[in-house]
């Protein structure tokens, strides 16, 4: 009897810790893990086919035929040319290569004082050159949001002026998930442009003077890949930035797609390679990696990993709203990516939510910038008119294709001790 | 960016958390609009902090701040509470990354916005 109850004890307490040791990931925003295909894939250009693809013995040759795959994989998910194609160390190079690029390139055409249009809910991998281009004399317009974190359309329109050249809009928000309409927008840019370059014909000859230059479209769809159509053709893109890591793709390996034509300077020169658009010796592994994970992307596949995450998420969403009151879901479900699930939790800051999940094993990541270093709140909360005291309080769970119910049920079961805690601490929240 | 043990434990666990109802004096500091508020509660007995308690909204290390800070001034006279600087609990705490420092100046503010008002 006794003998038993220990085996008991010492039974119940193993269970305790394999759950409290239970490791889930609920931040795919942040990066994803390699799948295992897409590492098979690479392994061998590590250390068999391990050549510089600029040499032209074999060596080089195996390792470009890599390269040459990857480029053709990237180029059929964004059905566009392989030649369209530049590989980068990921997107925030990609972003810094699309807006840099063309303007330098524009500039070098002779165009005065180039105007930008970009929005506040970037990431800063566009806000940031965006901001020191205006410090160098470019203009940049920065549009609103709506509530939901989606760009109105109508304010897009009226922000175009005779010298906008760029506009950039991210596809998917990193934070909420909002889901921006970069098709709808591609179209209005082409009819703008169209419509210039009519006029430009009914005029004579030799009084019309040069002719109009284009509006190119920029997207960095880094978040959105996993979940929404990459083909360019359809979304009406000028240019693309991709990252590997957020597709199960390994990380330091990105792709600018810059259609035929689009005029850009390299931002980094050297040794010639991707055209003498992006010099560097090519990232033979990542680059194996990255159109290996692209390939896994197809039609069918995203949608069925869409309904199974959309069913976590609602699973979420909802054991979150009914077991822990005053709470407010950020994210729009009717217009994001499946994976976002982006909460305010009032009367707790969101950070120390953070650490007690990942005491428990729970990873997650928080909406205010607090935790990474910054300690304003949220630029893109703050654009969406959320109230910084509310910002503050957020956390962000981003799912993916591994995750599972009982991940969902072992977090729907912890949090709310978690929140009620953390809540009884606040001076100022109501007991 | 990561946090000592010794921050963690106090956020998982902290010391003096709570609301001294007869308190002497109480002292509040921070701003939700900036993510962070604390409430220092004291008991004074013969010039010496005989009970402290803390409320605190904010990220972990400022919870963990409150922690320690309460721990250390605990027991001491109003002039030694005085002298616990942010650079003893950052010490305290095994360390505080770079962007938190300013949590440990809250706690000390906190304490002296009591004391303040205990003198009043």
């Amino acid at each position: 009897m006794e003998f038993n109850k220990i085996i008991r004890i010492r039974v119940a307490r193993y269970a305790l810790r394999v759950t409290r040791y239970m490791s889930i990931y609920f931040d795919h925003s942040a990066t994803t893990p390699v799948d295992k295909k897409v590492l098979k894939e690479m392994m061998p250009y590590f250390n068999e086919k391990f050549g510089n693809p600029s040499s032209i013995h074999s060596f080089g040759q195996a390792a470009m035929a890599g390269v040459d795959k990857g480029r053709e994989q990237v180029a059929e998910f964004l059905n566009c040319e392989p030649e369209e194609i530049i590989f980068t160390s990921g997107a925030t190079e990609s972003d810094n290569l699309a807006l840099r690029g063309v303007i330098s390139a524009v500039k070098r055409q002779g165009a005065k004082k180039p105007h930008v249009i970009t929005t506040l809910i970037e990431h800063d991998a566009v806000l940031q050159p965006c901001l020191e281009m205006e410090k160098e004399g470019v203009e940049i317009t920065f549009l609103p949001v709506k509530p939901n974190g989606v760009v109105d359309l109508e304010k897009l329109k009226k922000a175009i002026k005779d010298n906008t050249v760029l506009v950039s809009v991210m596809y998917v928000n990193s934070e909420v998930g909002s889901i921006q309409p970069i098709r709808e927008i591609g179209k209005i840019i082409e009819k703008v442009n169209r419509n210039k370059l009519n006029e430009w014909k009914k005029g004579r000859t030799k009084d019309r003077g040069e002719k109009p230059r284009p509006i190119y479209f920029h997207t960095d769809a880094t978040q959105a890949l996993n979940f929404l159509p990459g083909n360019t053709k359809y979304l009406h893109v000028d240019l693309l930035s991709l990252s590997g890591h957020k597709i199960y793709g390994p990380k330091g390996v990105g792709a600018l797609f810059v259609k035929k034509d689009v005029p850009l300077k390299a931002i980094q020169l050297g040794g010639h390679h991707e055209k003498n658009l992006r010099s560097g010796t090519l990232n033979v592994p990542g680059i194996v990696g990255l159109g290996a994970a692209i390939s896994l992307l197809d039609e069918e596949t995203v949608k069925n990993n869409n309904a199974k995450i959309a069913k976590l998420r609602n699973m979420l969403v909802d054991g979150i709203k009914k077991n822990i009151p005053d709470v407010i879901l950020n994210t729009d479900r009717e217009n994001s990516t499946p994976g976002h699930a982006h909460f305010s939790f009032l009367g707790v800051e969101g950070e120390s939510i953070l650490i007690a999940l990942d005491l428990e094993g729970i990873a997650v990541s928080t909406g205010s910038a607090c935790a990474s270093g910054s300690l304003k709140a949220s630029h893109v909360l703050l654009a969406m008119g959320i109230k910084k005291e509310i910002a503050h309080n957020s956390i962000r769970f981003s799912l993916g294709k591994n995750n599972t119910e009982a991940e969902i049920k072992r977090v729907i079961k912890i949090l709310p001790s978690i929140i009620r805690k953390l809540r009884g601490m606040n001076p100022d929240y109501k007991k | 960016m990561s946090y000592s043990k010794k921050v963690l434990k106090h956020f998982k666990n902290p010391h003096n958390q709570g609301v001294i109802k007869n308190a002497d004096a109480v002292g509040k500091v921070g701003n939700p609009t900036c993510g962070d508020v604390m409430k220092i509660y004291i008991k004074v007995k013969d010039n010496k902090i005989k009970n402290i308690k803390f409320e605190t909204l904010g990220c972990a290390a400022a919870i963990a701040v409150s922690s320690a800070l309460t721990d250390m001034v605990k027991g001491k006279t109003i002039e030694e509470a005085l002298k616990v600087t942010k650079d003893k609990i950052v010490k305290d705490l095994g360390g505080l990354p770079p962007v938190k420092i300013h949590c440990s100046m809250l706690g000390v503010e906190a304490l002296h916005e009591a004391i303040k008002n205990y003198k009043k």
